[in-house]
């Protein structure tokens, strides 16, 4: 049977256990990942997934129930288990499916190449990004380099009509390299990714990864001041995921972001423009429509200094009396639909990093912050990370440091943004970004 | 054994060393789930979940070759175990017949949560709501979240052993927001445990009590100081700081890669005399605890610190064959979606002499780390990071003004070493732990514990 087949019969159980409306959300994958160690693969595997997840309507009332056995029995037992929990919901008048369904055109989201990669040539993909990380003088160990791959597909049907699926592939790899020695040990991390083994560069990771590490070595912490600091793409890619779960309507109407109440305001520096992009064709998380079938689309956040508006699933968008932007995200079939990003774009300047460093003249360089989910406070925007990297002196990179924290709130931070860098790149954590680095005029930084 | 028939686990054992290996495991597992929320006064988000699904993995030398599956049909079973055996490169060989099953030490569930009635869990999260929004004019949203879970795992290995375990978890969650003119302000808390609903018998609505408490007090905070000062780190989730700054570097795998600070020092003087550490996965009850890990092992208690010297190392049956000593039952994974690694339980320091009361009167100024919103560290280096979800400053030895935005940042060997003093009143709480892509429930806890110095981040310039 088909995905689709699957989830129409899980929509239908739930009619007929007295469902007013339901949809069903069925996912099938392979992945492989290795891992090598010192030369050897240390570990390798290739796994199977698959399952439904329900959400069925009693009324203006949802209730959500998952499960990994996809027989006619098992699916029917999901969804008498959504149909029940409803019943324990609360009323929510802004709560049903959506009122617009559909699919974008997404071009390019599972690559025909994929295929064509076994597991032996991954496996050599994975140890050339290893040898590349170890040959660099200075690197002492490599703890990890690790190539990781997905292929799967989804399917979405409802009980108004909808039906679609679609497939993808994606490939990761990175590496995480030490440097120095005893309390001097450094350690940095190199990533790449694409929509299949062909678009990763293994040279490049595993010498970023190299670099990175190298860079820090005889990091010390500096004294305590207050001066320009330069985000690296890793690091600013962090915060502007935060930036973009801000932007989450739910967290606003929740009264959880500390974007509340400001739609239009001033919130930035003219110089930066985020977006959440749905429908990028490299971007990891682009899908033709979202966890609940709305299509995706591109959905302006920050533009001119000023905050545009907020992310929104159907539920949010009823109650807002706006229209949903297609950001029902959805981890996996063991998760209901929330408002989510989808891929956040900042768009590229016209520095690039050592341009950068000279508008600092005076500044930190921050190659990597720690603590970031701890750190940051989500309703008041403040924040105190731990950070390492190297001091600007006289515009140029300098010595490098560490134990050092940077605080600041998100919003001064973001006015302060002075400059936004030419070199762009996606980064997989903070969600799914792709970000330049970015100069912000004044950060406090601790020290000694 | 009634996820695989003994017959069947011996078939996918046998496939699975086709082409050799020096071990084979089978791991099969069900769980079923079942969580509620409330926020914004409503009731939402009920789920329930059931899942089932196997891994097969095969260890040849240094390598670990494994596949998993969702479901425990016997052809996907089967096939999973060839399909990680093609990988193997070597002769066939056969395991051992299988033996009786063990099953370690049993943590009582008086009252399975799945009996209770779902619209009673969607009754203690409106009590919690209340109780939360009781607490003071202030408060302007409570977060409430009840979440239960059942395990049944089995595990069968080539080496002829079988285990078995089932596991009951329970967490009532509070996350309280509190406001006052332009300040808001958030404080959380939770109760959970390897138990059934008896855990939420007594006062369970103390937990949002306490949250909305954190939240209320946070408004009156002044901004954190910054530099070197002296810390006295509260109990329960005040062990988060043992549990990044040490727990981690313990782990075996992060030892044999030399990727710990901690690597080679064992029976070195890591810490002042008076200062002992456990991880100790047969705690009764504890969040963290279970009664076999995920490879079978029975869990234990483990001294990892021993009046100041570290004693031990935590290891899954991996890293103890390579380093030529018994697993201490830290083998831990996710779900059947994960190989084991080796992953604390619940991890503490022992309790000591001192009261909170001394600890504190005994510094000029300082900083008092009641409890931590989480925190982060590099075991090669042992730098860490925490974020400070309820501080206090400490002035002329007394508790004064809650402070917010703090972060301590340092090294695990100098805070160990820089210990000065430790209470007696040792709490366990229920956190959950991230790594390598697993995130795994762990008890985190200590007695009140002073640190002479640390570097404190603060907001203050």
């Amino acid at each position: 049977m088909s995905l689709e087949g699957f989830a129409r019969r899980a929509v239908e159980a739930a009619l007929a256990s007295g469902a007013s409306d339901a949809d069903a959300w069925v996912e099938e994958s392979t992945s492989r990942r290795v891992r090598v160690y010192a030369g050897e693969v240390e570990s390798l595997s290739d796994a199977g997934a698959h399952g439904v997840g329900v959400r069925a309507f009693a009324g203006h009332r949802a209730g959500y129930a998952y499960g990994t056995d996809l027989s006619e029995d098992g699916v029917a037992e999901v969804a008498r288990a959504a149909r029940e929990a409803a019943e324990l919901a609360d009323e929510d008048e802004y709560e049903g499916l959506p009122d617009e369904t559909g699919s974008s055109e997404v071009n390019g989201l599972a690559s025909p190449e994929f295929g064509g990669w076994t597991t032996e040539r991954v496996v050599e993909l994975a140890l050339e990004v290893d040898r590349a990380a170890r040959s660099r003088e200075g690197v002492t160990q490599v703890e990890n380099s690790v190539y990781s791959d997905a292929q799967g597909s989804v399917a979405l049907v409802n009980s108004r009509g909808f039906a679609a699926s679609y497939g993808a592939t994606q490939a990761w790899a990175y590496s995480s390299a030490f440097a120095g020695e005893g309390a001097d040990l450094m350690t940095g991390l190199g990533v790449g990714m694409g929509r299949d083994p062909g678009e990763l560069d293994p040279e490049a990771i595993g010498a970023e990864a190299a670099e990175r590490a190298l860079a820090l070595v005889g990091a010390r912490q500096p004294a305590s001041r207050r001066c320009p600091v330069v985000l690296d793409a890793f690091v600013a890619a962090s915060f502007i995921g935060f930036i973009g779960a801000m932007t989450s309507a739910d967290a606003v109407q929740r009264g959880r972001s500390l974007f509340a109440d400001r739609e239009g305001e001033e919130v930035a520096d003219p110089a930066l423009r985020i977006a959440d992009v749905g429908t990028e064709p490299d971007g990891p998380s682009s899908a033709p429509f979202d966890g609940e079938g709305t299509p995706t689309r591109s959905t302006p956040l920050i533009e001119d200094g000023r905050l545009l508006g907020f992310l929104h699933d159907s539920r949010t968008a009823r109650k807002a009396g706006h229209s949903s932007t297609g950001n029902a995200a959805r981890g996996s079939y063991r998760a209901p639909p929330s408002v989510g990003t989808t891929n956040l774009i900042v768009d590229a300047g016209e520095l690039d990093l050592a341009e950068l460093a000279a508008r600092a003249g005076d500044g930190l360089y921050v190659t990597d912050v720690a603590g970031l989910h701890s750190g940051v406070n989500p309703v008041s925007g403040t924040f105190s990370v731990g950070a390492s990297g190297r001091l600007i002196e006289n515009g140029e990179f300098g010595a490098p440091v560490r134990e050092i924290t940077i605080a600041s709130d998100l919003v001064s931070m973001l006015k302060a943004v002075r400059f936004v860098g030419s070199e762009a790149r996606w980064v997989p954590f903070g969600g799914s970004v792709k970000t330049p680095p970015l100069m912000v005029a004044e950060m406090a930084v601790s020290g000694s | 054994m009634t996820l695989v028939a003994p017959e069947l686990a011996a078939g996918v054992l046998e496939r699975a060393l086709a082409r050799g290996g020096d071990m084979a495991e089978l791991y099969a597992e069900a769980r079923r789930g079942f969580a509620i929320s409330l926020d914004d006064r409503r009731v939402e988000r009920p789920q329930g979940g059931r899942e089932r699904g196997a891994c097969v993995r095969v260890v040849h030398g240094d390598s670990t070759y494994y596949g998993h599956v969702d479901g425990l049909a016997e052809q996907d079973l089967l096939r999973v175990a060839a399909s990680v055996s093609e990988a193997v490169r070597g002769d066939a060989r056969e395991p051992a017949a299988l033996q009786s099953a063990v099953t370690g030490a049993r943590h009582e569930v008086a009252i399975p949560p799945e009996e209770v009635e779902a619209a009673r869990k969607a009754e203690l999260l409106r009590a919690c709501d209340e109780r939360a929004r009781a607490a003071g004019a202030e408060v302007t949203q409570a977060r409430i979240g009840y979440a239960e879970t059942h395990r049944e795992i089995e595990v069968f290995g080539s080496d002829g052993s079988a285990a078995a375990d089932d596991r009951t978890r329970i967490r009532l969650s509070a996350q309280v927001v509190a406001r006052r003119d332009g300040r808001v302000e958030t404080g959380t808390d939770t109760r959970g445990g390897h138990a059934g609903w008896e855990l939420l018998d007594e006062n369970p609505e103390e937990v949002a009590e306490k949250a909305a408490r954190r939240a209320l007090t946070l408004l009156d905070a002044v901004d954190a100081p910054t530099g070197r000062l002296p810390v006295v780190v509260g109990n329960a989730f005040g062990g988060v700081l043992l549990h990044e700054a040490v727990g981690h570097g313990l782990e075996a795998d992060h030892i044999q890669k030399d990727a710990s600070i901690y690597a080679g020092r064992l029976g070195e003087e890591v810490a002042p005399a008076f200062v002992t550490a456990y991880d100790d996965g047969s705690r009764p009850n504890a969040w963290g605890s279970e009664g076999v890990d995920d490879e079978g092992t029975p869990t234990r208690r483990t001294t990892i610190i021993e009046e100041g010297r570290l004693t031990s190392y935590l290891y899954d049956l991996l890293r103890a064959r390579r380093d030529g000593v018994e697993s201490t039952g830290n083998g831990r994974r996710e779900s059947f979606r994960h190989v084991p690694a080796p992953r604390m339980t619940n991890t503490f320091f022992a309790p000591g002499d001192a009261t909170p009361e001394d600890l504190i009167a005994g510094v000029e100024r300082g900083l008092y780390a009641v409890s931590f919103g989480g925190g982060q560290v590099e075991p090669a280096t042992g730098d860490f990071v925490f974020g400070v979800s309820e501080g206090y400053l400490i002035e002329d030895g007394a508790v004064t003004a809650p402070v917010r935005g703090a972060t301590l940042i340092g090294n695990g060997l100098e805070a160990l070493r820089a210990i000065d003093g430790i209470a007696g009143d040792l709490e366990i709480a229920s956190g959950y732990c991230g790594k390598g892509g697993q995130t795994v429930a762990a008890g985190v806890g200590q007695p009140h514990v002073r640190i002479r110095e640390l570097t404190v981040g603060g907001t203050a310039a």
